[in-house]
């Protein structure tokens, strides 16, 4: 578990940061929290010749309300979301991911950023950020741009990014009236990735949903949304019956592959039950 | 017979008295209480004393020295080539661009070590196990081939550039494929088949009648997965060899220095006064330091042959892929009953996979270790047992992880057993237990296999566990809730374990006798050191060993400082594992005490002027009978050792006691579980967790605490969590802690913890070995509370590690979902 050689670069500043990953372009890649590239790197699965350091950077690491969203600066540490009042009085679905996202002491390092950008399927903000409709902020050479999440996750750890652009705020939608989230994540212990986590994201109008969002955890190649079982939500009352059938939907749809946490066939009924728990939550804070 | 219906708790006093007579024949009363005994003033802290430990204040500070902490000047370091295949020929090793890195010294090979006639070792079992591979290797992660360099980094970089051509071979990772011979793992061998050994204990023949007369049998095939100790510290060496005065320094992480030390000494033809091994302070060994790896092997060579210092480090996946595993057995296991439900005998097939080697660290004589303690605490009739051991592409092993010698296989299969037949029968497990169990009245107690079990008192400690979990409310509520169609169970394991390898006559590991030993040395003001041939890897031995001859000698514990580890200093001693330490090294504390208090004696007698027979001792004084204040403590004594000693005795005051144990000890417990199931997600959940334990007399009962604690969680760890697993191709899939999954504090519940005190008769403080109980214990009080959620669907058994998917298979089996 010895990594290869590398160069270090920190810069001070994000347009710093933006020349250097220019200049290498292809070579580098930025270290946020270090948990999931480290990893990689002490494996030798990542052999990258340049890292260029985050941490230099000063005002990457806030959680605020602007102008109708919740703004989560890249470098914001796992900890400081689970810590945030403003985060769990009305970003509940986000609350309860920040929750059982690795475990506390790797918490302390990750940054929100990095999880996104690493754009694996087994992290948990993916599918919360799906579920969120929420939209990255990049900075280039160029300057900056949004990127809807919708689009942001093109394939296994690979993101919308370009080559020279940096990930440097998240952007979530402040939840309308009558709106609640839930995040429902089932492990094999503290700190495991999911078998499968269900982030729902809905408005209610009486005992109708008006409209819903569900991002899936590790049970696809890329970060999804289960588009047929909001489909089958949306527009319903939310009954027992009604349930069953959005569960089911987000079983056919997702595409689990079989490994140590269990066979297909289980993820897919886990995504089911989680489903159906994460909406009851979800209704239920709505509602409330 | 004894029976106490459980669900009439009376007082514990009524059913402790148990009187019979010790071994020897000396007639004795062992009784069972539940008060520690303390005789010491805290200030001298004996016996007993709930103290916390002199090791401790270095460990929390992170001044403890560990291997990795040695560095020396000069010093190299290793690092190794792996196989990627489970079983492949090699055509060729090419380390020229390794060797070509700018730091690189050295490439070892197989051929290289076949120069000095080291390229084989022998195992602690005397099977042979490859240090480093010529013609084929035959397990992934296999040593192939070792670099060693002025850095590690640059010793990681080689490794990438040895290049080796293999020809993929059939692989055989099922033992009941490898019984076939079809592929054969060790063609080295004379006898071209995968068979190890064959072995059976017992009587075959009045089993069989037993189980042909019996009204009730059950069957049940177990299987105890391969798991691994996966120590926080992994194993490593520093070797430091010396040209100039010829003499081996092997700092290495190993539980057994001594025995090392012989063995290196006998492999190398190195003289044995020019070893020496030192194991410095060990982060956890649980039976995985016993073993000789091939790293040890080949850093020790690497010094000798470059005269330099050699650092060898594993990393976590080279413990967890190559290092030797436990368990991995798989019984075909019968009960048999009479139309009483009563338990009359027990018939097992046991199929042993040892992987490419028998690495076991058995005692010579016993291939399937201690297993044959089986019976449990039953009484019946007969038994046979009946064992194959196979060789499969994995890698070798058989380690006694924290559990005396495959006990807790035996203990795992004889507590499902029993609560399977209680539940066939309809009976309620606790009541079918107390049936059952051996009566106090019966120690001590012979088995059918052949055990004399030194003392136990099995329905006292149930019926402890029983009334502290409140047995009957959960009952009720297991009802209610089965009733909503909630799934709750409570899960009983009442075992029996033997620790405190042991007598000489019967207990060896590679010839040498299974004794240990104490070094004690009082100075002339009264401080004292003491050295032993166990080795503590965090049991506490500094702590304990000061109590026991505190209790012995009147010295403050905290001016006795206890020293393991270099066999240059300390007797000779085969180690700490087993549970043996207090059985043994700690028997040979008290009697090398015994020796010195003699001798202080003599000198009081000298001092006082009277005769020793007109002496007594007081706690830390020799007395006058009939005029204590005419005394001398052990510490006046002690100056007078060196300045005022009687004409006929010899100065100082020392003793060494190499200590032979009678028996082994037979601690014992009862342990409840509760658990609750996830309809959903197939998910147990351990909401309860009671455990009483009996380990005869208690020398510190925060240590035993301590060992309880750590050991349950051990025991939850396989039961929902461990395993380690491999593909077909023989590629191990769980070489990280994210697959090979270690419970923390979050998954552990709270451990409610208890004791009885059943004094082991033979002991010379009545105490038995503790370490290995709760690890032991705890699999089968798991398993068992989640089958009796399961078993009005239908469910009989799981094997363990019982994940979230199996319950959930099981569930859906009986059409019960979410
Ligand atoms: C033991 C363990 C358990 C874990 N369990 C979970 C879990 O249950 N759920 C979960 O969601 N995660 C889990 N993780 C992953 C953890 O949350 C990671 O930290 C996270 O995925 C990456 O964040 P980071 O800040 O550490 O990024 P890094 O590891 O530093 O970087 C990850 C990747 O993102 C890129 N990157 C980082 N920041 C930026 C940026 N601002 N712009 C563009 N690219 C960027 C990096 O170049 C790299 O490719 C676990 C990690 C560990 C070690």
């Amino acid at each position: 578990m010895i990594p290869g050689a590398f160069d270090y670069h920190a810069p001070g500043t994000l347009s710093e940061a933006v020349t250097l990953l220019r200049q290498h372009a292809g070579d580098a890649k930025l270290l946020a929290g270090g948990q999931s590239l480290i990893p990689a790197m002490r494996f030798r699965l990542a052999m990258p010749p340049v890292l260029i350091d985050l941490n230099q950077i000063e005002g990457l690491e806030y959680v605020r309300e602007d102008n109708g969203h919740l703004a989560i600066g890249a470098m914001t540490r796992e900890s400081a979301l689970e810590e945030s009042g403003l985060v769990q009085s009305r970003f509940h679905l986000l609350a309860d991911a920040a929750r059982v996202i690795a475990d506390p002491v790797v918490r302390n390092r990750a940054t929100v950023g990095g999880n996104i950008a690493h754009a694996d399927p087994a992290n948990d903000h993916p599918a919360v950020m799906l579920a969120y409709g929420a939209e990255v902020i990049a900075l280039g050479p160029n300057g900056t741009r949004a990127i809807a999440i919708d689009n942001f996750f093109v394939d296994l750890f690979e993101n919308a990014l370009a080559e020279d652009e940096i990930l440097t705020e998240i952007r979530i939608p402040t939840p309308g009236a009558n709106s609640g989230g839930a995040y429902v994540k089932m492990e094999r212990k503290v700190g495991d990735y999911a078998i499968s986590g269900v982030a729902v994201q809905l408005t209610m109008n009486g005992d109708t949903c008006t409209s819903a969002r569900i991002g899936l955890t590790n049970v696809s190649p890329t970060p999804m949304r289960a588009k047929q079982a909001e489909q089958l939500l949306v527009g319903q009352v939310v009954t027992d019956e009604r349930l069953e059938a959005v569960g089911a939907a987000a079983a056919a749809e997702c595409d689990p592959s079989p490994d140590l946490r269990g066979s297909a066939e289980y993820k897919r009924d886990v995504t089911r039950v989680l489903t159906k728990r994460a909406i009851r939550q979800a209704v239920e804070r709505a509602t409330s | 017979m004894n029976y106490h219906d459980p669900h009439k708790p009376k007082h514990l006093a009524d059913r402790f008295e148990n009187k019979h007579a010790v071994p020897n024949g000396a007639s004795a009363v062992v009784a069972t209480t539940e008060t520690v005994r303390v005789t010491t003033p805290a200030d001298i802290g004996g016996m007993g004393h709930r103290m916390k430990r002199k090791e401790d204040p270095r460990f929390i500070q992170g001044k403890g020295r560990y291997v990795d902490d040695i560095k020396l000047p000069g010093m190299l370091y290793m690092d190794i080539v792996r196989s990627p295949y489970a079983h492949a020929k090699i055509l060729n090793i090419d380390a020229s661009a390794a060797l070509a890195l700018d730091g690189v010294v050295a490439v070892i090979t197989g051929k290289d070590l076949a120069a000095h006639n080291l390229h084989w070792m022998p195992t602690l079992m005397s099977d042979t196990q490859m240090v480093l591979p010529i013609d084929k290797v035959v397990y992934y992660s296999q040593e192939v081939a070792c670099v060693i360099a002025t850095s590690r980094y640059i010793a990681a970089d080689a490794v990438e550039q040895v290049m080796v051509d293999y020809e993929p071979l059939d692989v055989v990772v099922d033992p009941y494929q490898a019984l076939k011979d079809e592929t054969l793992v060790r063609d080295d061998k004379e006898l071209k088949t995968n068979r190890i050994w064959h072995w059976e204990a017992g009587d075959k023949e009045a089993t069989d009648k037993v189980f042909a007369a019996a009204a009730h049998v059950v069957k049940e095939h177990i299987y105890l997965p391969r798991i691994h100790v996966a120590s926080i510290e992994t194993c490593g060496m520093v070797a430091n060899f010396t040209p100039a005065t010829g003499k081996m320094q092997l700092y290495m992480t190993t539980q057994a220095p001594h025995a090392i030390r012989t063995v290196f000494a006998l492999v190398s033809g190195l003289p044995e006064h020019r070893i020496q091994v030192i194991s410095p302070d060990i982060g956890g060994g649980f039976g995985g330091k016993v073993p000789v790896y091939p790293g040890y092997v080949v850093c020790a060579v690497a010094s000798l042959l470059l005269g330099k210092p050699v650092k060898w480090i594993e990393d976590r996946s080279e413990n967890l892929t190559a290092d030797s595993f436990a368990r991995d057995y798989h019984l075909e296991a019968e009960l048999a009953a009479d139309a009483n439900g009563k338990i009359t005998g027990l018939r097992v097939n046991g199929l042993a996979d040892h992987g490419c080697a028998d690495a076991a660290a058995n005692p010579s004589k016993f291939p399937a270790g201690l297993f044959s303690i089986c019976t449990g605490s039953y009484d019946m009739q007969a038994a046979h047992i009946n064992f194959d051991a196979v060789y499969t592409n994995k890698p070798p092993g058989g380690v006694a992880y924290r559990c005396s010698f495959r006990v807790t296989e035996a203990v795992h299969m004889i507590e499902r057993l029993t609560d399977i037949m209680a539940h066939e029968l309809g009976e309620d497990p606790a009541a079918f237990r107390m049936k059952n169990f051996i009566p106090a009245d019966h120690f001590p107690y012979k088995s059918p296999t052949g055990w004399e079990y030194d003392s136990g008192n099995y329905h006292a400690a149930l019926q402890k566990a029983l009334d502290m979990i409140g047995y009957d409310a959960l009952r009720q509520e297991q009802a209610e809730k089965r009733a909503r169609g909630e799934l709750m169970g409570i899960g009983i394991s009442s075992f029996t374990e033997v620790v405190g390898a042991g007598p000489a006559k019967d207990y060896d590991i590679l010839g040498i006798k299974m004794f240990d030993s104490a070094e004690i040395r009082i100075h002339p003001t009264g401080k004292a050191i003491a050295r032993f041939g166990t080795k503590s890897q965090g049991q506490g031995h500094e702590t304990t060993y000061a109590q026991i001859i505190a209790e012995e000698l009147g010295l403050p514990m905290a001016d006795v400082d206890v020293e393991e580890g270099d066999t240059d200093t300390a007797p000779y001693g085969l180690g700490t594992y087993a549970s043996r330490s207090t059985p043994t090294a700690g028997a040979a504390a008290v009697m090398a005490s015994r020796k010195i208090k003699a001798k202080a004696r003599k000198i009081a007698a000298h001092l006082l002027e009277v005769s020793e027979d007109d002496l007594e001792w007081n706690i830390n004084k020799w007395q006058v009978k009939g005029s204590p204040e005419q005394a001398k403590t052990i510490q006046e004594i002690a100056f007078a050792a060196y300045t005022n000693h009687p004409p006929d005795v010899e100065a100082g005051l020392e003793a060494t006691d190499y200590y032979n144990p009678p028996n082994l000890t037979f601690p014992f417990g009862s342990y409840i579980c509760v658990v609750d199931i996830d309809k959903g997600t197939g998910e147990v959940h351990v909401r309860r967790f009671v455990a009483i334990d009996d380990c005869g007399n208690i020398i510190n009962p925060l240590v035993v605490e301590g060992q309880v604690h750590g050991g349950l969680t051990m025991g939850l760890a396989p039961a929902l969590y461990e395993e380690i697993v491999y593909d077909e191709n023989g590629q191990c899939l769980t070489g990280t802690f994210a697959d090979y999954l270690l419970p923390t504090a979050v998954e552990s519940p709270k451990w409610e913890t208890g004791h009885t005190i059943t004094p082991s008769p033979h002991h010379p403080i009545g105490a038995k070995g503790v370490g290995e109980s709760p690890t032991v214990g705890a699999p089968p009080a798991i398993a068992n509370a989640v089958v009796d959620a399961l078993w009005h669907l239908g469910v009989r058994h799981i094997d363990i590690p019982i994940t979230p998917q199996k319950v959930w298979q099981a569930l859906r089996d009986a059409g019960v979902t979410d």
